[in-house]
């Protein structure tokens, strides 16, 4: 199953990448065309079909963002402390698949729909730290750019296929919402098969000493604890999705019916680049790919705030961003990290990530508020160059390669 | 190996197999007889003697239009074919509002029908059914639609409300640049939504829903001066009565509960008719002292209820919602 990298560069990308991490991708893939089927179709299905008003769906849907990050951090305590990375994802894929089923179950009533999407996203929160920390131990240190440069190329098919498996359930089934949560559960189901039976578990190696929170010691590690703060700090002056699209929707007043297809944009270069940023990385040193995302980033918002450009410059720009950094931080990290705390140490840094962004989003909403959109995003903008700036001048020890 | 990958292929086809035949059956939908007595093939029209509403008893005639005689709403439903989310009628028009099915993100269908309910015209909008009335004349029809990722919190929903003149063809997809005056001064705010129009006999003087920074204003405009002004507050979906005199609406008590609530124009008393349910629709009035509007019952449907301004109470026609007169 272990397909070690070796030859010459120009062979095809998959075949030299770990089969673990194909099979990862693979069951991603799977998952991710469930999950987005039903992320565009809830509030239609929230509103229109079970006539909950777009305010008590408002509430609903900011409920559980803070908790999954809670709950990222005990997954990868838990996958490590008993050094079963599959296991802990797995029970992780499966709550989700759970939940789209909950959906028929739950009917109209608002507090078990909330249950539902409670248990849906924190089967996400589970997953995500050990499943990149099987993606980490799965590779070797030397291509993990690439490793993860094809899991999350993986990963967006999916979530482009999400919505048009979405239409054809909905084209098929007469407008029959119940049958893209009946369908979503299959295809959740089918990930949770293909991750027991193709994805082999690499049990970390035992902790030498045990400890009560052994990441409390990682965040000594000053390689570790740089490379967290740094992303944090980064993570404070990155400008949310929604807000990009807003402003380019408001830019060159792109029609409001068209505005659901801008993350395409985004999503089409990310999968396209995933992979070629991410081998990038591994040759040249994945702090400064992961850097240079984040100046792709500026660029993007200086054209949304200037007199020139056009807004697919800006997207493609925005799909950079997702592509030098999404799956270039953990290959970056992962080897700094000892293997019976990898789950543990990635969660620490994703979830630190996470929170900083969701602080960003409150901060740019506050601004706009206050002083209109385009001064917000200059503002921000400013300040992520500063940041970038400053973590290539204090880059972390040993991410230099 | 093998037997892993067997196991493993059995179980995906199973599963895929299971959800295309879940979709398949879904196809025939729900119960193959109608739980309420129906009639089919009898003309429906606009004879000015008709209450139409959305038949939502189960059955093969679910989400079809329905008609009874509004002496006798307890009698038999004459269905036709037409499907409709929304429907309004008035004098020699109708408009139905549907969800485009399988439009992601979704659209309406906009019919505009003849006194026949023959189609006279059909546009498509982004956005979800929410709204529609015709104005008292028949000659204007309007609209309020639910748009999704206009607001910059993924999940917002935003509303946008349009009209179309009817014999003019003219079409305004949506009324977000009428002048709008509140306190004595122009209002300008990037947050500005309008919904649920309701036109007076003179097809020029209307009503609706302005919110914006957590208030909702009620909006008296003209239609020709293309200008508008905040009378009131916490007015939602305002509907003026056939004499022009009062506006029945949904008054806000608190986050997602309403209730019903009539506004004198003349001396701007607020009364509140018996009814303290709670309400989530514009409501219509049958004559000058009695309103129609749905509520949601214990099985999650919807039925017709009738009030009148002092008088309590009566279900008019049980599963069914989107009322109008013809």
């Amino acid at each position: 199953m272990y397909l070690a990298s070796v030859g010459p560069l120009r062979t095809a990308p998959l075949r030299r990448v770990p089969g673990n991490v194909v099979a990862l991708g693979i069951v991603s893939l799977v998952t991710d065309v469930s999950a987005e089927m039903v992320t565009a179709i809830l509030p239609l299905y929230l509103v229109f079909g079970l006539g909950l008003n777009p305010l008590q769906f408002g509430l609903l849907d900011g409920l559980y963002a803070g908790a999954t990050a809670v709950l990222r951090l005990a997954g990868g305590h838990v996958a490590d402390r008993w050094r079963r990375l599959k296991t802990v994802a797995g029970v992780g894929y499966a709550l989700s698949a759970i939940a789209k089923l909950g959906f028929l179950a739950a009917g109209a009533s608002v507090p078990a729909i909330g249950v539902v999407l409670a248990v849906d996203r924190a089967g996400k929160g589970i997953r995500t730290a050990p499943r990149d920390a099987l993606i980490s131990l799965s590779s070797e240190p030397s291509t993990m750019g690439r490793s993860f440069g094809v899991h999350r190329a993986l990963d967006t098919i999916g979530a482009f296929l999400g919505p048009l498996v979405a239409t054809a359930v909905l084209w098929a089934s007469l407008n029959d919402y119940n049958s893209v949560f009946v369908t979503s559960f299959a295809l959740a189901t089918c990930g949770v098969i293909i991750l027991t039976a193709f994805v082999r578990d690499r049990a970390p190696e035992p902790a030498p000493v045990r400890e009560r929170l052994p990441v409390l010691r990682l965040l000594k590690e000053p390689n570790f604890r740089r490379c967290c703060v740094w992303a944090a700090a980064l993570g404070l002056f990155t400008i949310t999705d929604s807000f990009v699209y807003l402003a380019v929707q408001r830019r060159w007043e792109i029609g409001t019916s068209l505005f659901p297809l801008l993350p395409l944009g985004t999503a089409g270069t990310f999968l396209l680049l995933a992979i070629p940023l991410g081998r990038l990385g591994d040759r040249i040193g994945r702090w400064k790919v992961f850097l240079g995302g984040h100046l792709a980033l500026v660029l993007a918002l200086l054209i949304v705030c200037g007199p020139v450009g056009s807004w697919w410059l800006v997207l493609a720009l925005h799909g950079v961003f997702y592509a030098a950094t999404d799956g270039v931080l953990p290959a970056a990290v992962g080897p700094l990290l000892p293997e019976h705390l990898r789950a543990s140490g990635l969660a620490v840094l994703q979830t630190g990530q996470a929170l900083a962004r969701m602080a960003a989003a409150v901060t740019v909403g506050l601004l706009w508020t206050l002083w209109d959109l385009r001064p917000a995003i200059l503002a921000i903008t400013v300040a992520l160059t500063a940041v970038t700036v400053a973590a290539a001048v204090f880059k972390p020890l040993e991410v230099r390669r | 190996m093998r037997h892993r990958l067997l196991v493993a292929a059995i179980g995906v086809l199973a599963l895929l197999g299971g959800a295309v035949t879940y979709v398949v059956q879904a196809r025939d939908g729900g119960a193959a007889e109608n739980a309420v007595p129906v009639v089919t093939g009898q003309p429906m029209g606009l004879d000015g003697r008709t209450l139409f509403f959305r038949n939502l008893a189960d059955g093969p005639d679910s989400g079809k239009l329905a008609a009874v005689s509004v002496g006798s709403p307890a009698a038999a439903r004459r269905v036709g074919e037409l499907r409709c989310d929304r429907f309004a009628a008035a004098r020699r028009t109708a408009v139905c509002l549907r969800l485009k099915p399988g439009s992601l993100p979704p659209l309406t269908e906009l019919i505009v029908l003849d006194v026949n309910l023959r189609e006279r015209h059909r546009t498509t909008l982004p956005g979800t059914p929410s709204r529609a009335r015709v104005s008292p004349d028949g000659r204007i029809v309007n609209w309020t639609l639910f748009v999704s990722g206009d607001s910059y919190a993924a999940s917002g929903f935003s509303t946008r409300t349009g009209l179309y003149e009817v014999d003019t063809g003219k079409l305004l997809k949506s009324v977000e640049e009428l002048a709008v005056f509140v306190g004595g001064k122009r209002y300008f705010a990037a947050d500005v939504n309008y919904w649920g129009i309701t036109f007076g006999a003179d097809s020029n003087k209307f009503y609706m829903t302005m919110a914006s920074k957590g208030k909702t204003y009620l909006i008296e405009a003209d239609y020709r001066a293309y200008r508008g002004t905040a009378i009131a507050e916490n007015v939602e979906c305002p509907s003026l009565s056939p004499d022009g005199r009062r506006i029945a609406y949904k008054q806000k008590v608190s986050n997602g509960v309403w209730r019903l609530a009539v506004l004198d124009l003349a001396t701007r008393r607020v009364t509140h008719p018996p009814e303290s349910r709670l309400l989530d629709d514009q409501p219509v009035w049958k004559d000058n002292s009695t309103l129609l509007y749905p509520l949601r019952n214990a099985a999650n449907s919807l039925d017709i209820w009738s009030v009148g301004l002092t008088t309590p109470p009566d279900l008019l026609i049980p599963d069914a919602t989107s009322p109008s007169l013809s």
